[in-house]
């Protein structure tokens, strides 16, 4: 196997992963302030704090040049097994190994409302790791791909004054401007008109074609279908099926009664 | 791999990688895979840290330009503000209350607005610290960079406000009849000994208020008692000068009186290196050098834990 005419590299494998969240002041239905009280005052372990187990011992191996899709239902774990994968959520038990650094499409969380788009530009890049001349380089790239001038000198107002659609669709840009080993996208291809939508799904198809694996976690079984060869099935955060996409959306469908 | 059955998942579930019969640690080592998300070495740290500097510098510019973007007066408010500031301390103590006692008049003000701008300066980061993880969690959970970035960016942030708020104490020294000589140039070894300890202290209460959020809420307490302990109003050897003698040397040795007071040595005129405390510059760069290493090898420690709910 190993010898064939391509050699199947490892680039990301969970051993037994577990992902614990813990939240506080939801132990209870009560969040008045006595409740609180007799909360801290009866001893016990770890008061006031419920834990959401949201990934229960997920293992596989993904290898260089797969496209592997994470489909499952509203919070069965998808999104917290890709930051896990990314080594943003700290692990339980088990562990990750990783070929350099995954990242996480999306720079949303960076971003700040009350600067201009151009002030956004620059600092989601840096956010993302990206040097100064990097980002002089693919700026005007940047902002042409999201199209926010093409009704005005917009790149210079404040993102505030953006619609919804605008903002998403500079978001997005910002996000697919590096390039990156591992890339994991969650769910980012439904933002914009269909226009702006098309041509993500086209810059997604290059960024797969630059990184080494990608994930993508989605709704949509057709877009799933349309860059994945490979599918993680998630529920209630333990690996349900993992095989070719076709095997597993057949099964995946007949589950969701599609 | 086209097995698709429940088999071939519970295969790797055993951490066997199905065609080596190595187990997950084995594979990853043999294809050189490191573990995700692990702390780096302290060195490492330090080099990812530096190499984020662009970053740092430019979150920190980002979030005060849009603390006032709202405003109609916009940028002009990062001098209005320590101005009505100091207005209101000059009106108050200056005016109404006279707790100049034993500080002639013109050196009572700018030494007022000196210990008011300064202290300002260690609470706004040790508040903006608490925050600095357990306020930004989405950004820690979505991007990658070293975590030290962060609280680092807020200490930076509040040097920033505070070059604005010299502006004004500058204004209000030279009303007053303190005006630029040699002896300002001591201003710059001040700052950068007070932004050290200022940002090790937000490190600290970074790592501490990621885990025990409640720090928002109790920390303003513990500081406004801190600042009526460290002279920011009053001049401590006057005030307690029928008290013990270790009292006041504890008060006056404390960090935040120690740089406010060589600020106002810098700055004014009138308040002359007798007012100061034996070794007051050895004094001022350990407090520096403790908290801004220490905080930072402690903050480093938890690095992997950050991001957890």
């Amino acid at each position: 196997m190993a010898e064939q005419h391509e050699e199947r590299i490892p680039t990301v494998i969970a051993d037994e992963l577990h992902i614990v969240y813990r939240v506080h002041g939801a132990k209870t239905g009560k969040g008045s302030a006595t409740a609180a009280l007799s909360r801290i005052l009866k001893r016990g372990e770890e008061r006031g704090v419920r834990k959401v187990h949201a990934v229960k011992g997920v293992s596989f191996v993904a290898y260089r040049g797969e496209a592997i899709g994470l489909i499952g239902s509203n919070g069965s774990g998808k999104s917290t097994l890709l930051r896990a994968i990314a080594g943003l959520l700290p692990a339980e038990s088990g562990r990750v190994y990783t070929n350099g650094q995954p990242s996480l499409l999306g720079v949303n969380a960076a971003l700040m409302n009350d600067l201009t788009g151009e002030r956004n530009v620059i600092l989601g890049g840096l956010a993302m790791g990206m040097s100064r001349e990097q980002i002089k380089e693919r700026y005007q790239g940047i902002v042409d791909f999201s199209g926010i001038n093409e009704k005005g000198d917009f790149i210079t107002l404040p993102m505030r004054t953006y619609s919804s659609g605008m903002a998403a669709r500079l978001r997005f840009s910002i996000a697919a401007a590096k390039d990156h080993d591992v890339l994991m996208i969650d769910e980012a291809l439904a933002t914009g008109d269909r226009k702006f939508q098309i041509r993500s799904e086209e810059r997604i198809r290059e960024l797969r074609k630059q990184a080494g694996t990608v994930f993508l976690v989605s709704h949509s079984n057709k877009s799933i279908r349309d860059t994945c060869d490979r599918v993680l099935w998630l529920e209630r955060g333990e690996l349900r099926l993992d095989g070719p996409t076709e095997e597993v959306l057949k099964e995946y469908e007949k589950f969701t009664g599609k | 791999m086209s097995e698709t059955t429940h088999d071939a998942t519970v295969a790797l579930g055993t951490g066997v990688s199905p065609e080596e019969g190595l187990t997950a640690a084995g594979l990853a080592a043999r294809y050189g895979l490191t573990v995700s998300g692990a702390r780096p070495s302290l060195a490492e740290y330090v080099r990812q840290l530096w190499d984020r500097r662009h970053f740092i510098l430019a979150f920190s510019r980002a979030k005060l330009t849009a603390q006032y973007s709202q405003a109609k007066l916009g940028q002009l408010w990062q001098v209005a503000t320590p101005l009505l500031n100091a207005a209101v301390y000059f009106f108050i103590f200056g005016m109404i209350l006279k707790a100049n006692r034993g500080l002639d008049h013109d050196v009572y003000i700018p030494f007022l607005v000196t210990g008011v701008f300064v202290f300002t300066f260690t609470q706004s980061s040790v508040m903006a610290g608490v925050r600095a993880i357990s306020g930004n969690l989405g950004l820690v959970r979505a991007l990658h960079f070293p975590r030290a970035s962060l609280p680092i960016s807020f200490a930076l942030q509040q040097l920033q406000q505070l070059l604005y708020s010299m502006i004004v104490l500058f204004a209000v020294a030279a009303a007053f009849g303190s005006y630029p000589d040699l002896s300002w140039l001591l201003i710059v070894p001040v700052l950068v000994l007070q932004f050290l300890f200022n940002t090790g202290l937000a490190l600290i209460f970074a790592r501490a208020g990621s885990r025990t959020p409640d720090l928002a809420q109790l920390m303003p307490f513990v500081m406004r008692t801190w600042m009526y302990a460290s002279g920011v109003m009053f001049s401590i050897p006057i005030f307690l000068a029928d008290k013990p003698q270790w009292l006041a040397n504890v008060l006056q040795l404390n960090p935040a009186a120690i740089y406010m007071d060589l600020m106002r040595f810098a700055l004014i005129e009138g308040y002359g290196s007798e007012n100061l405390p034996d070794h007051a510059w050895a004094v001022a760069g350990g407090w520096a050098a403790l908290i801004a290493l220490g905080g930072f090898v402690y903050f480093w420690k938890a690095e992997e834990r950050y991001g957890r709910g």
